[in-house]
Protein backbone atom coordinates (compact mmCIF):
# COMPACT_ATOMS: atom_id res chain seq x y z
CA UNK A 1 0.00 0.00 0.00
CA UNK A 2 0.99 3.08 -0.76
CA UNK A 3 1.90 6.27 1.75
CA UNK A 4 -0.98 8.42 0.45
CA UNK A 5 -3.28 5.07 -0.08
CA UNK A 6 -2.34 4.42 3.44
CA UNK A 7 -3.00 7.68 4.88
CA UNK A 8 -6.22 7.80 2.96
CA UNK A 9 -7.88 5.20 4.50
CA UNK A 10 -6.54 6.07 7.76
CA UNK A 11 -8.01 9.53 7.42
CA UNK A 12 -11.36 7.80 6.32
CA UNK A 13 -11.69 5.12 8.77
CA UNK A 14 -11.09 8.24 11.35
CA UNK A 15 -13.52 10.39 9.51
CA UNK A 16 -16.09 8.10 9.99
CA UNK A 17 -15.64 6.40 13.44
CA UNK A 18 -15.34 10.01 14.90
CA UNK A 19 -18.65 10.84 13.11
CA UNK A 20 -20.33 7.75 14.67
CA UNK A 21 -19.14 9.01 18.12
CA UNK A 22 -20.49 12.41 17.97
CA UNK A 23 -23.70 11.37 16.86
CA UNK A 24 -23.74 8.97 20.13
CA UNK A 25 -22.28 11.67 22.59
CA UNK A 26 -24.86 14.12 21.63
CA UNK A 27 -27.83 11.95 22.79
CA UNK A 28 -26.19 11.45 25.97
CA UNK A 29 -24.88 14.94 26.36
CA UNK A 30 -28.63 15.58 25.82
CA UNK A 31 -29.46 14.05 28.19
CA UNK A 32 -26.97 15.14 31.40
CA UNK A 33 -27.63 19.17 30.24
CA UNK A 34 -28.89 21.26 32.87
CA UNK A 35 -32.43 22.79 30.82
CA UNK A 36 -31.10 26.10 31.20
CA UNK A 37 -32.39 26.64 28.00
CA UNK A 38 -35.93 28.11 28.17
CA UNK A 39 -34.46 30.62 30.86
CA UNK A 40 -31.52 31.63 28.54
CA UNK A 41 -34.71 31.94 25.75
CA UNK A 42 -36.08 34.13 27.85
CA UNK A 43 -32.98 36.65 29.18
CA UNK A 44 -34.86 39.18 26.83
CA UNK A 45 -38.60 38.80 26.89
CA UNK A 46 -39.52 41.70 24.78
CA UNK A 47 -41.05 41.13 21.63
CA UNK A 48 -39.75 44.56 20.84
CA UNK A 49 -36.52 44.09 21.69
CA UNK A 50 -36.26 40.86 20.14
CA UNK A 51 -37.76 42.11 16.38
CA UNK A 52 -34.79 44.77 16.31
CA UNK A 53 -32.39 42.38 17.57
CA UNK A 54 -33.48 39.25 14.43
CA UNK A 55 -32.28 41.83 12.41
CA UNK A 56 -35.41 41.84 9.95
CA UNK A 57 -35.16 38.41 10.10
CA UNK A 58 -38.93 37.98 11.91
CA UNK A 59 -39.55 34.63 10.93
CA UNK A 60 -36.73 33.03 11.52
CA UNK A 61 -37.08 33.74 14.92
CA UNK A 62 -40.70 33.11 15.31
CA UNK A 63 -40.17 29.70 14.23
CA UNK A 64 -37.26 29.52 16.65
CA UNK A 65 -39.53 30.33 19.46
CA UNK A 66 -42.27 28.34 18.54
CA UNK A 67 -40.00 25.26 18.59
CA UNK A 68 -39.07 26.28 22.16
CA UNK A 69 -42.26 26.75 23.20
CA UNK A 70 -43.51 23.36 21.85
CA UNK A 71 -39.77 22.12 23.07
CA UNK A 72 -40.44 23.45 26.65
CA UNK A 73 -44.43 22.04 26.71
CA UNK A 74 -43.58 19.00 25.83
CA UNK A 75 -39.97 17.82 28.18
CA UNK A 76 -42.02 19.31 31.54
CA UNK A 77 -45.08 17.42 30.83
CA UNK A 78 -42.73 14.09 30.11
CA UNK A 79 -41.25 15.46 33.63
CA UNK A 80 -44.21 15.76 34.96
CA UNK A 81 -44.24 18.88 35.85
CA UNK A 82 -47.03 21.32 37.02
CA UNK A 83 -45.93 24.60 36.10
CA UNK A 84 -45.41 26.50 32.90
CA UNK A 85 -44.46 30.04 33.62
CA UNK A 86 -42.60 30.85 30.39
CA UNK A 87 -45.44 28.98 28.04
CA UNK A 88 -47.58 32.29 27.71
CA UNK A 89 -44.17 34.75 26.72
CA UNK A 90 -42.80 31.91 24.36
CA UNK A 91 -45.98 32.17 22.37
CA UNK A 92 -46.44 35.63 23.23
CA UNK A 93 -43.18 36.38 21.98
CA UNK A 94 -43.61 33.93 18.73
CA UNK A 95 -47.10 35.40 17.54
CA UNK A 96 -44.94 39.17 18.19
CA UNK A 97 -42.38 38.37 15.64
CA UNK A 98 -44.81 36.12 13.47
CA UNK A 99 -48.89 37.65 13.78
CA UNK A 100 -50.15 35.03 11.02
CA UNK A 101 -48.53 31.93 12.59
CA UNK A 102 -51.45 29.76 12.89
CA UNK A 103 -50.41 26.72 15.14
CA UNK A 104 -49.45 28.89 17.59
CA UNK A 105 -52.46 30.33 18.51
CA UNK A 106 -54.23 26.65 18.34
CA UNK A 107 -51.44 25.47 20.46
CA UNK A 108 -51.89 28.34 23.11
CA UNK A 109 -55.74 27.75 23.40
CA UNK A 110 -55.25 23.88 23.80
CA UNK A 111 -52.51 24.10 26.40
CA UNK A 112 -52.62 28.07 27.92
CA UNK A 113 -55.98 27.73 29.33
CA UNK A 114 -56.38 24.52 31.12
CA UNK A 115 -55.21 23.84 34.65
CA UNK A 116 -52.27 22.42 35.31
CA UNK A 117 -50.87 19.71 35.04
CA UNK A 118 -52.53 19.31 31.69
CA UNK A 119 -52.10 23.34 30.73
CA UNK A 120 -50.13 26.52 31.60
CA UNK A 121 -53.64 27.67 33.73
CA UNK A 122 -53.84 30.62 32.30
CA UNK A 123 -57.14 31.33 30.22
CA UNK A 124 -56.99 35.24 30.44
CA UNK A 125 -53.81 35.16 28.67
CA UNK A 126 -55.05 32.64 26.29
CA UNK A 127 -57.96 35.05 25.45
CA UNK A 128 -55.38 37.59 25.42
CA UNK A 129 -53.55 35.79 22.65
CA UNK A 130 -56.40 34.54 20.62
CA UNK A 131 -57.62 37.95 20.57
CA UNK A 132 -54.45 39.72 19.26
CA UNK A 133 -54.55 36.72 16.68
CA UNK A 134 -58.41 37.72 15.36
CA UNK A 135 -56.90 41.55 15.13
CA UNK A 136 -54.05 40.26 12.80
CA UNK A 137 -56.07 37.79 11.08
CA UNK A 138 -59.58 38.43 10.93
CA UNK A 139 -60.64 36.61 8.59
CA UNK A 140 -59.11 32.86 9.75
CA UNK A 141 -62.24 31.49 11.52
CA UNK A 142 -59.98 28.90 12.92
CA UNK A 143 -59.01 31.66 15.50
CA UNK A 144 -62.87 32.58 16.71
CA UNK A 145 -63.11 28.54 17.18
CA UNK A 146 -60.52 28.87 19.28
CA UNK A 147 -61.21 31.57 21.03
CA UNK A 148 -64.93 30.60 21.83
CA UNK A 149 -62.96 27.23 22.77
CA UNK A 150 -61.55 28.66 25.67
CA UNK A 151 -64.56 30.66 27.26
CA UNK A 152 -66.28 27.41 26.66
CA UNK A 153 -63.73 24.80 28.06
CA UNK A 154 -62.19 26.99 31.01
CA UNK A 155 -63.68 30.11 31.57
CA UNK A 156 -67.75 28.65 31.10
CA UNK A 157 -68.74 31.59 29.49
CA UNK A 158 -71.47 30.24 27.38
CA UNK A 159 -72.43 33.16 26.31
CA UNK A 160 -69.42 35.10 25.03
CA UNK A 161 -68.31 31.54 23.64
CA UNK A 162 -71.49 31.84 21.57
CA UNK A 163 -70.77 35.45 20.55
CA UNK A 164 -67.43 34.64 19.70
CA UNK A 165 -68.93 31.09 17.35
CA UNK A 166 -71.30 33.68 16.00
CA UNK A 167 -69.33 35.95 14.59
CA UNK A 168 -66.66 33.41 13.25
CA UNK A 169 -69.45 31.70 11.80
CA UNK A 170 -69.44 35.22 9.30
CA UNK A 171 -65.80 34.72 8.27
CA UNK A 172 -64.94 33.57 4.81
CA UNK A 173 -64.91 30.27 4.14
CA UNK A 174 -65.89 29.62 8.00
CA UNK A 175 -67.45 25.79 8.65
CA UNK A 176 -70.51 25.47 9.02
CA UNK A 177 -70.42 23.93 12.16
CA UNK A 178 -69.60 27.24 13.35
CA UNK A 179 -73.46 28.40 13.02
CA UNK A 180 -74.26 25.35 14.91
CA UNK A 181 -72.35 25.61 17.96
CA UNK A 182 -73.13 29.07 18.07
CA UNK A 183 -76.59 28.00 18.36
CA UNK A 184 -75.71 25.08 21.04
CA UNK A 185 -74.02 27.82 23.25
CA UNK A 186 -77.49 29.50 23.22
CA UNK A 187 -80.06 26.50 24.47
CA UNK A 188 -77.30 23.35 25.50
CA UNK A 189 -73.79 24.72 26.52
CA UNK A 190 -74.37 22.49 29.45
CA UNK A 191 -74.82 19.15 27.39
CA UNK A 192 -72.27 16.32 26.71
CA UNK A 193 -73.72 16.87 22.93
CA UNK A 194 -72.15 19.75 22.71
CA UNK A 195 -68.91 19.27 24.16
CA UNK A 196 -68.41 16.20 21.97
CA UNK A 197 -69.21 18.22 19.22
CA UNK A 198 -66.26 21.07 20.49
CA UNK A 199 -64.02 18.69 20.99
CA UNK A 200 -64.46 16.34 17.74
CA UNK A 201 -64.52 20.07 15.88
CA UNK A 202 -61.15 20.66 17.44
CA UNK A 203 -59.76 16.52 16.67
CA UNK A 204 -61.14 16.99 13.09
CA UNK A 205 -59.77 20.74 11.76
CA UNK A 206 -56.47 20.71 13.47
CA UNK A 207 -53.09 18.78 12.22
CA UNK A 208 -51.62 18.84 15.15
CA UNK A 209 -50.34 16.08 16.81
CA UNK A 210 -50.70 16.89 20.29
CA UNK A 211 -53.80 18.64 19.93
CA UNK A 212 -55.34 16.33 18.26
CA UNK A 213 -54.64 13.27 21.03
CA UNK A 214 -55.59 15.75 23.55
CA UNK A 215 -58.77 15.88 21.79
CA UNK A 216 -59.08 12.18 22.00
CA UNK A 217 -58.86 12.09 25.42
CA UNK A 218 -61.45 14.50 25.73
CA UNK A 219 -63.76 12.52 23.47
CA UNK A 220 -63.16 9.15 25.35
CA UNK A 221 -63.26 11.46 28.67
CA UNK A 222 -67.17 13.09 27.24
CA UNK A 223 -67.55 9.16 26.78
CA UNK A 224 -67.01 7.51 30.21
CA UNK A 225 -68.73 10.88 32.02
CA UNK A 226 -72.04 10.14 30.04
CA UNK A 227 -71.92 6.15 30.26
CA UNK A 228 -71.35 7.09 34.43
CA UNK A 229 -74.28 9.44 34.60
CA UNK A 230 -76.26 6.67 32.62
CA UNK A 231 -75.38 4.05 34.58
CA UNK A 232 -75.86 5.96 37.93
CA UNK A 233 -79.18 7.34 36.70
CA UNK A 234 -80.29 3.70 36.45
CA UNK A 235 -78.86 3.15 40.41
CA UNK A 236 -81.22 5.89 41.19
CA UNK A 237 -84.34 4.48 39.74
CA UNK A 238 -83.21 0.66 41.10
CA UNK A 239 -83.34 2.39 44.17
CA UNK A 240 -86.42 3.76 43.91
CA UNK A 241 -88.20 0.99 42.49
CA UNK A 242 -86.89 -1.64 45.18
CA UNK A 243 -86.07 0.74 48.34
CA UNK A 244 -82.00 -0.60 47.99
CA UNK A 245 -78.78 0.06 46.15
CA UNK A 246 -78.94 -2.54 43.68
CA UNK A 247 -75.82 -5.62 44.63
CA UNK A 248 -74.05 -5.27 41.78
CA UNK A 249 -73.97 -4.17 38.14
CA UNK A 250 -75.38 -7.61 37.12
CA UNK A 251 -77.84 -6.96 39.20
CA UNK A 252 -78.61 -3.62 37.68
CA UNK A 253 -78.10 -4.86 33.96
CA UNK A 254 -81.24 -6.94 34.19
CA UNK A 255 -83.35 -4.64 35.73
CA UNK A 256 -82.82 -2.04 32.94
CA UNK A 257 -82.54 -4.94 30.40
CA UNK A 258 -78.76 -4.07 28.95
CA UNK A 259 -76.80 -6.78 27.07
CA UNK A 260 -74.24 -6.98 29.11
CA UNK A 261 -72.37 -5.27 32.00
CA UNK A 262 -71.30 -1.81 30.52
CA UNK A 263 -67.55 -1.56 29.61
CA UNK A 264 -65.25 1.90 29.53
CA UNK A 265 -63.69 2.67 26.16
CA UNK A 266 -60.75 0.57 27.34
CA UNK A 267 -63.07 -2.41 27.85
CA UNK A 268 -62.71 -2.45 31.30
CA UNK A 269 -66.16 -2.81 33.33
CA UNK A 270 -67.59 -0.51 35.39
CA UNK A 271 -68.15 -1.14 39.21
CA UNK A 272 -70.61 -0.45 41.69
CA UNK A 273 -69.70 0.62 45.72
CA UNK A 274 -71.30 -0.29 47.99
CA UNK A 275 -73.30 2.64 48.35
CA UNK A 276 -74.34 2.64 44.52
CA UNK A 277 -71.59 4.20 43.25
CA UNK A 278 -70.84 3.89 39.91
CA UNK A 279 -66.88 3.90 39.61
CA UNK A 280 -64.56 3.80 36.59
CA UNK A 281 -61.96 1.06 37.18
CA UNK A 282 -58.86 2.86 36.63
CA UNK A 283 -59.63 6.51 36.24
CA UNK A 284 -55.65 7.04 35.53
CA UNK A 285 -56.43 6.30 31.99
CA UNK A 286 -59.22 8.89 31.41
CA UNK A 287 -57.23 11.98 32.86
CA UNK A 288 -60.42 14.39 31.93
CA UNK A 289 -63.41 12.57 33.49
CA UNK A 290 -65.09 14.55 36.14
CA UNK A 291 -67.23 11.29 37.02
CA UNK A 292 -67.25 7.86 38.26
CA UNK A 293 -63.98 8.34 40.41
CA UNK A 294 -63.30 7.01 43.91
CA UNK A 295 -63.83 9.93 46.96
CA UNK A 296 -61.14 11.30 47.80
CA UNK A 297 -59.27 10.54 44.29
CA UNK A 298 -56.09 12.05 43.52
CA UNK A 299 -54.88 11.59 40.26
CA UNK A 300 -51.64 9.86 40.59
CA UNK A 301 -49.77 11.38 37.21
CA UNK A 302 -50.24 13.28 34.80
CA UNK A 303 -52.40 12.76 31.74
CA UNK A 304 -50.82 10.52 29.28
CA UNK A 305 -51.51 11.15 25.99
CA UNK A 306 -51.86 6.76 25.14
CA UNK A 307 -54.32 6.95 22.67
CA UNK A 308 -52.15 6.90 18.80
CA UNK A 309 -53.33 9.69 16.29
CA UNK B 1 6.39 13.07 12.83
CA UNK B 2 6.11 14.76 15.97
CA UNK B 3 9.20 16.75 15.43
CA UNK B 4 7.88 17.98 11.98
CA UNK B 5 4.33 18.97 13.22
CA UNK B 6 5.86 20.31 16.43
CA UNK B 7 7.87 22.85 14.06
CA UNK B 8 4.85 23.61 11.33
CA UNK B 9 3.10 24.02 14.55
CA UNK B 10 5.77 26.21 16.35
CA UNK B 11 6.15 28.22 12.72
CA UNK B 12 2.07 28.75 12.71
CA UNK B 13 2.17 30.14 16.68
CA UNK B 14 4.90 32.29 15.29
CA UNK B 15 3.10 34.04 12.76
CA UNK B 16 0.06 34.38 13.90
CA UNK B 17 1.93 36.67 17.11
CA UNK B 18 3.92 38.22 13.62
CA UNK B 19 0.48 39.33 12.39
CA UNK B 20 -0.59 40.95 16.06
CA UNK B 21 -2.99 38.54 16.38
CA UNK B 22 -2.05 39.08 20.33
CA UNK B 23 -2.43 42.87 20.04
CA UNK B 24 -6.69 41.84 20.08
CA UNK B 25 -6.25 41.09 24.08
CA UNK B 26 -5.66 45.15 24.56
CA UNK B 27 -9.11 45.75 22.88
CA UNK B 28 -10.76 42.92 25.46
CA UNK B 29 -8.82 44.36 28.47
CA UNK B 30 -10.21 47.91 27.56
CA UNK B 31 -13.46 46.38 26.78
CA UNK B 32 -13.78 44.42 30.01
CA UNK B 33 -11.87 46.72 32.03
CA UNK B 34 -14.74 49.92 30.76
CA UNK B 35 -17.46 47.08 31.57
CA UNK B 36 -16.69 46.07 34.60
CA UNK B 37 -16.29 49.84 36.08
CA UNK B 38 -19.62 51.04 33.99
CA UNK B 39 -21.80 47.78 35.38
CA UNK B 40 -20.79 48.95 38.91
CA UNK B 41 -22.15 51.85 38.73
CA UNK B 42 -25.69 51.51 36.69
CA UNK B 43 -26.74 48.05 37.64
CA UNK B 44 -27.52 46.54 41.11
CA UNK B 45 -27.42 42.90 42.02
CA UNK B 46 -26.30 42.01 38.86
CA UNK B 47 -22.68 42.98 37.97
CA UNK B 48 -21.42 39.98 39.02
CA UNK B 49 -24.11 38.86 36.41
CA UNK B 50 -23.24 40.95 33.69
CA UNK B 51 -19.08 40.98 33.93
CA UNK B 52 -19.11 36.96 33.64
CA UNK B 53 -21.75 37.09 30.71
CA UNK B 54 -20.14 39.92 29.21
CA UNK B 55 -16.18 38.77 29.88
CA UNK B 56 -17.04 35.01 28.76
CA UNK B 57 -19.25 36.04 25.51
CA UNK B 58 -16.44 38.57 24.40
CA UNK B 59 -13.77 35.66 24.84
CA UNK B 60 -15.61 33.26 22.98
CA UNK B 61 -16.29 35.68 20.23
CA UNK B 62 -12.85 37.29 20.05
CA UNK B 63 -11.86 33.74 19.55
CA UNK B 64 -13.94 32.86 17.44
CA UNK B 65 -13.07 35.67 14.96
CA UNK B 66 -9.41 34.49 15.05
CA UNK B 67 -9.59 31.39 14.53
CA UNK B 68 -11.87 31.99 11.64
CA UNK B 69 -9.76 34.56 10.01
CA UNK B 70 -6.21 33.20 11.05
CA UNK B 71 -7.83 29.87 9.83
CA UNK B 72 -9.03 30.47 6.60
CA UNK B 73 -5.57 31.82 5.30
CA UNK B 74 -3.96 28.81 7.02
CA UNK B 75 -3.50 27.05 3.07
CA UNK B 76 -4.79 29.37 1.35
CA UNK B 77 -2.01 32.01 1.96
CA UNK B 78 1.17 28.88 1.77
CA UNK B 79 -0.09 28.28 -1.14
CA UNK B 80 -0.09 31.63 -2.72
CA UNK B 81 3.37 32.64 -1.37
CA UNK B 82 4.35 29.47 -3.02
CA UNK B 83 6.13 28.52 0.75
CA UNK B 84 4.02 25.61 0.66
CA UNK B 85 5.81 23.83 -2.36
CA UNK B 86 9.22 24.49 -0.16
CA UNK B 87 7.95 22.83 2.85
CA UNK B 88 6.35 19.88 1.12
CA UNK B 89 9.42 19.10 -0.79
CA UNK B 90 10.83 18.52 2.39
CA UNK B 91 10.24 14.92 4.09
CA UNK B 92 6.95 16.64 5.02
CA UNK B 93 3.84 14.56 4.20
CA UNK B 94 0.52 16.60 3.75
CA UNK B 95 -1.48 15.50 6.23
CA UNK B 96 1.57 16.28 8.69
CA UNK B 97 1.61 19.93 7.47
CA UNK B 98 -2.58 20.02 8.41
CA UNK B 99 -1.95 18.70 11.63
CA UNK B 100 0.70 20.46 12.44
CA UNK B 101 -0.96 23.99 11.04
CA UNK B 102 -3.67 22.89 13.54
CA UNK B 103 -2.05 22.75 16.46
CA UNK B 104 0.01 25.58 15.92
CA UNK B 105 -3.81 27.66 15.80
CA UNK B 106 -5.11 26.19 18.09
CA UNK B 107 -1.98 27.01 20.55
CA UNK B 108 -2.25 30.26 19.32
CA UNK B 109 -6.10 30.45 20.70
CA UNK B 110 -5.17 28.55 23.75
CA UNK B 111 -2.66 31.11 24.40
CA UNK B 112 -4.51 33.87 23.79
CA UNK B 113 -7.41 32.40 25.84
CA UNK B 114 -5.39 32.14 28.82
CA UNK B 115 -4.42 36.15 29.43
CA UNK B 116 -7.92 36.70 28.40
CA UNK B 117 -8.83 34.59 31.34
CA UNK B 118 -6.93 36.81 33.73
CA UNK B 119 -8.48 39.53 32.49
CA UNK B 120 -12.49 38.14 33.00
CA UNK B 121 -10.93 36.93 36.60
CA UNK B 122 -9.38 40.85 37.16
CA UNK B 123 -12.70 42.56 36.08
CA UNK B 124 -14.91 39.82 38.25
CA UNK B 125 -12.43 40.72 41.11
CA UNK B 126 -13.21 44.57 40.68
CA UNK B 127 -17.05 44.43 40.93
CA UNK B 128 -17.20 41.35 43.47
CA UNK B 129 -14.33 42.13 45.95
CA UNK B 130 -13.84 38.63 46.42
CA UNK B 131 -13.89 35.13 44.87
CA UNK B 132 -16.38 32.76 45.34
CA UNK B 133 -16.36 28.55 45.27
CA UNK B 134 -19.09 29.40 42.23
CA UNK B 135 -16.17 30.96 40.15
CA UNK B 136 -14.61 27.86 39.91
CA UNK B 137 -17.35 27.01 37.20
CA UNK B 138 -15.98 29.79 34.65
CA UNK B 139 -12.71 27.92 34.42
CA UNK B 140 -14.88 25.26 33.10
CA UNK B 141 -16.87 27.38 31.16
CA UNK B 142 -13.67 28.85 29.64
CA UNK B 143 -12.40 25.18 28.76
CA UNK B 144 -15.71 24.85 27.07
CA UNK B 145 -15.14 27.53 24.75
CA UNK B 146 -11.71 26.43 24.39
CA UNK B 147 -13.17 23.14 22.94
CA UNK B 148 -15.65 25.60 20.60
CA UNK B 149 -12.11 26.87 19.63
CA UNK B 150 -10.55 23.70 18.67
CA UNK B 151 -13.79 22.79 16.29
CA UNK B 152 -13.86 26.35 14.64
CA UNK B 153 -9.98 25.87 14.15
CA UNK B 154 -10.27 22.17 12.37
CA UNK B 155 -13.45 23.40 10.52
CA UNK B 156 -11.50 26.49 9.36
CA UNK B 157 -8.49 24.19 8.19
CA UNK B 158 -11.29 22.33 6.15
CA UNK B 159 -12.46 24.54 4.30
CA UNK B 160 -8.95 26.44 3.25
CA UNK B 161 -8.09 22.89 2.44
CA UNK B 162 -9.93 23.51 -0.99
CA UNK B 163 -11.33 26.47 -0.78
CA UNK B 164 -10.59 30.62 -1.53
CA UNK B 165 -10.14 32.65 2.15
CA UNK B 166 -13.39 34.64 1.52
CA UNK B 167 -15.92 31.21 0.77
CA UNK B 168 -14.27 29.35 3.82
CA UNK B 169 -14.86 32.54 5.81
CA UNK B 170 -17.99 32.76 4.94
CA UNK B 171 -18.82 28.55 5.33
CA UNK B 172 -17.18 28.63 9.12
CA UNK B 173 -18.99 31.51 10.23
CA UNK B 174 -22.17 30.35 8.74
CA UNK B 175 -21.30 27.20 10.15
CA UNK B 176 -20.15 28.56 13.52
CA UNK B 177 -24.01 30.60 13.20
CA UNK B 178 -26.28 27.15 12.09
CA UNK B 179 -24.01 25.62 15.19
CA UNK B 180 -25.26 27.71 17.53
CA UNK B 181 -29.07 27.04 16.83
CA UNK B 182 -28.29 23.45 16.72
CA UNK B 183 -30.85 22.24 19.13
CA UNK B 184 -33.44 24.54 17.61
CA UNK B 185 -32.38 22.69 14.50
CA UNK B 186 -33.28 19.41 16.03
CA UNK B 187 -36.01 20.72 17.69
CA UNK B 188 -37.19 21.53 13.91
CA UNK B 189 -36.82 18.18 13.03
CA UNK B 190 -38.77 16.19 15.65
CA UNK B 191 -41.43 18.35 13.44
CA UNK B 192 -41.19 17.17 10.45
CA UNK B 193 -41.84 13.44 9.27
CA UNK B 194 -40.71 11.32 6.35
CA UNK B 195 -37.56 11.21 4.78
CA UNK B 196 -37.86 15.12 5.52
CA UNK B 197 -37.35 13.74 9.25
CA UNK B 198 -34.33 12.46 8.43
CA UNK B 199 -32.50 14.88 6.33
CA UNK B 200 -33.19 17.38 8.98
CA UNK B 201 -32.14 15.15 11.72
CA UNK B 202 -29.18 14.28 9.40
CA UNK B 203 -28.15 18.12 8.89
CA UNK B 204 -28.62 18.59 12.63
CA UNK B 205 -26.22 15.84 13.65
CA UNK B 206 -23.71 17.07 10.81
CA UNK B 207 -23.30 20.44 12.28
CA UNK B 208 -20.84 21.12 15.29
CA UNK B 209 -22.82 21.29 18.28
CA UNK B 210 -21.88 24.26 19.94
CA UNK B 211 -25.12 24.73 22.34
CA UNK B 212 -23.77 22.36 23.92
CA UNK B 213 -20.28 24.24 24.43
CA UNK B 214 -21.98 27.07 25.88
CA UNK B 215 -22.92 27.31 29.82
CA UNK B 216 -21.76 30.93 30.11
CA UNK B 217 -25.69 31.69 31.37
CA UNK B 218 -25.15 28.96 33.67
CA UNK B 219 -21.92 29.69 35.13
CA UNK B 220 -23.39 33.52 35.04
CA UNK B 221 -26.38 32.34 37.51
CA UNK B 222 -23.64 30.22 39.65
CA UNK B 223 -25.04 27.16 38.20
CA UNK B 224 -22.47 23.99 38.59
CA UNK B 225 -21.68 21.94 35.52
CA UNK B 226 -21.87 18.25 35.72
CA UNK B 227 -18.32 15.87 35.41
CA UNK B 228 -19.85 14.04 33.29
CA UNK B 229 -20.95 16.47 30.98
CA UNK B 230 -17.30 17.94 30.91
CA UNK B 231 -16.14 14.46 30.05
CA UNK B 232 -18.35 13.70 27.50
CA UNK B 233 -18.52 17.85 25.90
CA UNK B 234 -14.86 17.12 25.62
CA UNK B 235 -14.97 13.97 23.92
CA UNK B 236 -17.36 15.14 21.67
CA UNK B 237 -14.99 18.36 20.70
CA UNK B 238 -12.07 15.60 20.40
CA UNK B 239 -14.15 13.50 17.66
CA UNK B 240 -15.55 16.25 15.75
CA UNK B 241 -12.31 18.23 15.54
CA UNK B 242 -11.01 14.56 14.61
CA UNK B 243 -13.93 14.27 11.81
CA UNK B 244 -12.95 17.72 10.28
CA UNK B 245 -8.95 17.85 10.30
CA UNK B 246 -10.01 13.47 8.93
CA UNK B 247 -11.68 15.59 6.40
CA UNK B 248 -8.95 18.36 5.69
CA UNK B 249 -5.98 15.72 4.95
CA UNK B 250 -8.01 13.85 2.88
CA UNK B 251 -9.06 17.05 0.30
CA UNK B 252 -5.75 18.31 0.81
CA UNK B 253 -3.94 14.70 0.38
CA UNK B 254 -5.74 14.69 -3.47
CA UNK B 255 -5.49 18.61 -4.44
CA UNK B 256 -3.76 19.44 -7.53
CA UNK B 257 -0.78 22.29 -5.94
CA UNK B 258 -0.15 23.02 -9.67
Amino acid sequence: MTPQKRTTTVAAACLVVSMAACVLLLHHIDEIRPQAGVDDTLYINSPKVIQRASLGFNGLMACVYWTRAVQYFGYRHAQNERTYNELAPLLEIATALDPHMIPVYQFGANFLAPAPPNGAGEPARAVDLMQYGIRNNPDNWRLYYDLGFVYYTELRDYKRAGEVFELGSKAPNANPFMKLLAAQMAEHAEDYATARMLWMATYESSTQTDIRQNALEHLRSIKVDEAVTSLQNAVTRFIQQSGRAPASLWELAAAEHLPGIPVDPDGNPYELSFDGQVLVQHPDDFPFITKGTPPGYKRSGLAKFHTKD
Amino acid sequence: MKARIGYIAANTFREAVRDRVLYNLIAFALLLSGAAILVGQISIDIERLVVVNLGLTAVSLFGIVIAIFIGIGLVSKEIEKRTLYTVLSRPVRRWEFIIGKFFGLAGTLVVNTFFMAIGVFAALLYVTHKFSVSDAFILVALYFIVLEFLIICSLALLFSSFSSPLLSAVFAFSLFVIGSFADDLRGFATLTHGLTRWIATAAAYLVPNFSTLNVISAVAHQQSIGAQLIVQNTLYALFYTAVALSGAVLIFERRNLK
